[in-house]
């Protein structure tokens, strides 16, 4: 069983990909940049009290589920979602769909994905893929960050939905039950960039938002006096590799966003939206050359004071770009 | 970034060349396109690192499995990039009964039960686990 005239389509991010992918073939044409913008998922965020293989979490985007749901909320999509209690009863439950021609999103990780490079294969369970096919043992994969569809055997995909740890996929599944004839574009695009702007303006702790630009500016400036070389390493690589690694476009998410601002200004006929586009492009450049010396320290291992203050004003001077940047964004004029 | 300026610099690790990221880019007339890329330096550095960094302590590990510090099952769970609380949780038990099970007198004391259950989770025989550093 394939679902007939399922396209795939390469993305750089996955859960902006698969929302492009999905709602595409139910007929409500969307971008990646364009899903990504109306899910709000820019975002900034430092945990330094929450460790992930012992490096402390940095993240570029909303929290993994975030897009896809607001997506499909803000242009009226009607959704089916389940989670389940074993493998056995989530590969059923995709099997019917799949008879009933129906593409299905789902959260797998991609320790347990053999088709993607190993180097990729750590635990991270929030990795989103549409299966569109069954044949023999196999299913038919779009995975939103290969270039072509792909397949994967039952046994890997029943494991890749029932790996343990957070975010546990529990198998869940999404497909699209109902999807509008007409859609309001517009009000999406304003209601993200809204959501975009409170989001990195307004929380008041320091973790989350653009205050926490500044906080891993001054946490990267004490590395060389709190932290072995080892250690400082590690952590400059773990930002490096949320910010480019993973499938992020560039810049973590910054390009995307930019390509989104474009996008809408195009849809609006609005010239700021432009503006704002290439300054946030400008911005996005700011943050490679970041990782662009982040890289090279890592690589050296020195622990001259010098080089982390440098690396440290770097990401300051980030932080207060997109500090002016939401600020004048927060007050466009709808 | 411009499209031209789009990096190209593999990384012959682990299989990272055999996928092409797509970046978005502005092209001459400043409009954003998407653009395949195989990989970017400092990117990759990143990559090598934390691989370097896992075999390094894989190595390290499986130096104190032979010497009878631990058991073969901190091995094979440093081997599989999991950590004791997600062992513990693939494994169903609580966490301070698998830290027993990593070292090698809790190991010796483990069901065939359980063994095939470790043995189950990394996709190995119970032989494999057992003769592991021996």
């Amino acid at each position: 069983m394939i679902v007939p005239n399922f396209e795939h389509q390469q993305h750089a991010h996955c859960e902006s990909g698969v929302t492009a992918n999905l709602l595409n073939y139910y007929k409500v044409p969307i971008s990646e940049p364009m899903a990504f913008g109306i899910g709000a998922g820019l975002f900034f965020g430092h945990l330094p009290f929450l460790k992930i293989n012992g490096t402390p979490g940095t993240t570029f985007r909303t929290w993994p589920g975030a897009i896809f749901k607001r997506v499909t909320q803000r242009l009226g999509i009607t959704m089916h979602t389940e989670k389940f209690r074993t493998p056995e009863k989530a590969m059923e439950a995709l099997d019917r769909a799949l008879e009933n021609h129906i593409p299905v999103g789902m959260q797998t990780s991609v320790f347990y994905l053999p088709y993607l490079p190993e180097a990729f294969r750590f635990h991270f369970n929030a990795h989103n893929l549409v299966v569109y096919g069954k044949e023999g043992n196999e299913y038919l994969v779009s995975d939103p960050v290969m270039e072509v569809a792909t397949r994967i055997s039952a046994e890997d995909l029943a494991k890749a939905r029932f790996a343990k740890g957070a975010p546990e996929p529990r198998g869940f599944m999404y497909y699209v039950i109902d999807a509008p004839k007409k859609t309001d574009y517009e009000k999406a695009v304003q209601q993200g960039i809204k959501q975009t702007c409170f989001m990195m303006m307004s929380p008041p702790i320091p973790w989350f938002g653009n205050k926490a630009i500044f906080l891993l500016a001054n946490k990267i400036k004490n590395y060389p006096k709190k932290l072995t070389q080892r250690k400082a390493s590690l952590y400059l690589g773990n930002i490096i590799r949320m910010q480019e690694e993973i499938g992020t476009g560039g810049a973590g998410f910054r390009y995307l966003y930019a390509a989104f601002l474009q996008e809408a200004a195009e849809m609006m006929k609005r010239d700021d939206l432009q503006q704002y586009a290439s300054e946030l492009t400008k911005i996005g450049d700011d943050w490679r050359n970041f990782a662009y010396h982040a890289a090279r320290q890592m690589k050296n291992r020195q622990t001259d004071l010098v080089s982390f203050d440098e690396l440290s004003d770097l990401l300051r001077k980030c932080g207060d770009e997109e500090k002016a940047f939401f600020k004048k964004m927060e007050h466009i004029k709808w | 970034m411009n499209v031209n300026e789009v990096p190209q610099d593999p990384l012959h690790y682990k299989e990272r060349d055999q996928l092409k990221k797509k970046m978005y880019a502005v092209d001459n007339n400043g409009k954003y396109t998407g653009v395949s890329s195989v990989g970017w330096e400092a990117e990759n550095a990143a990559t090598k690192q934390a691989w370097d960094e896992v075999e390094q302590s894989l190595a390290e590990t499986e130096a104190k499995v032979k010497a009878g510090e631990m058991s073969p099952l901190a091995y094979f769970m440093e081997k599989n990039l999991m950590d004791l609380p997600l062992l513990a949780k693939y494994a169903g038990k609580w966490q301070w009964q698998v830290k027993k099970h990593l070292k090698p007198e809790g190991f010796a004391k483990l069901s065939p039960d359980m063994l095939q259950r470790y043995a189950q989770i990394f996709n190995i025989s119970v032989d494999t686990l057992t003769s592991f550093g021996k």
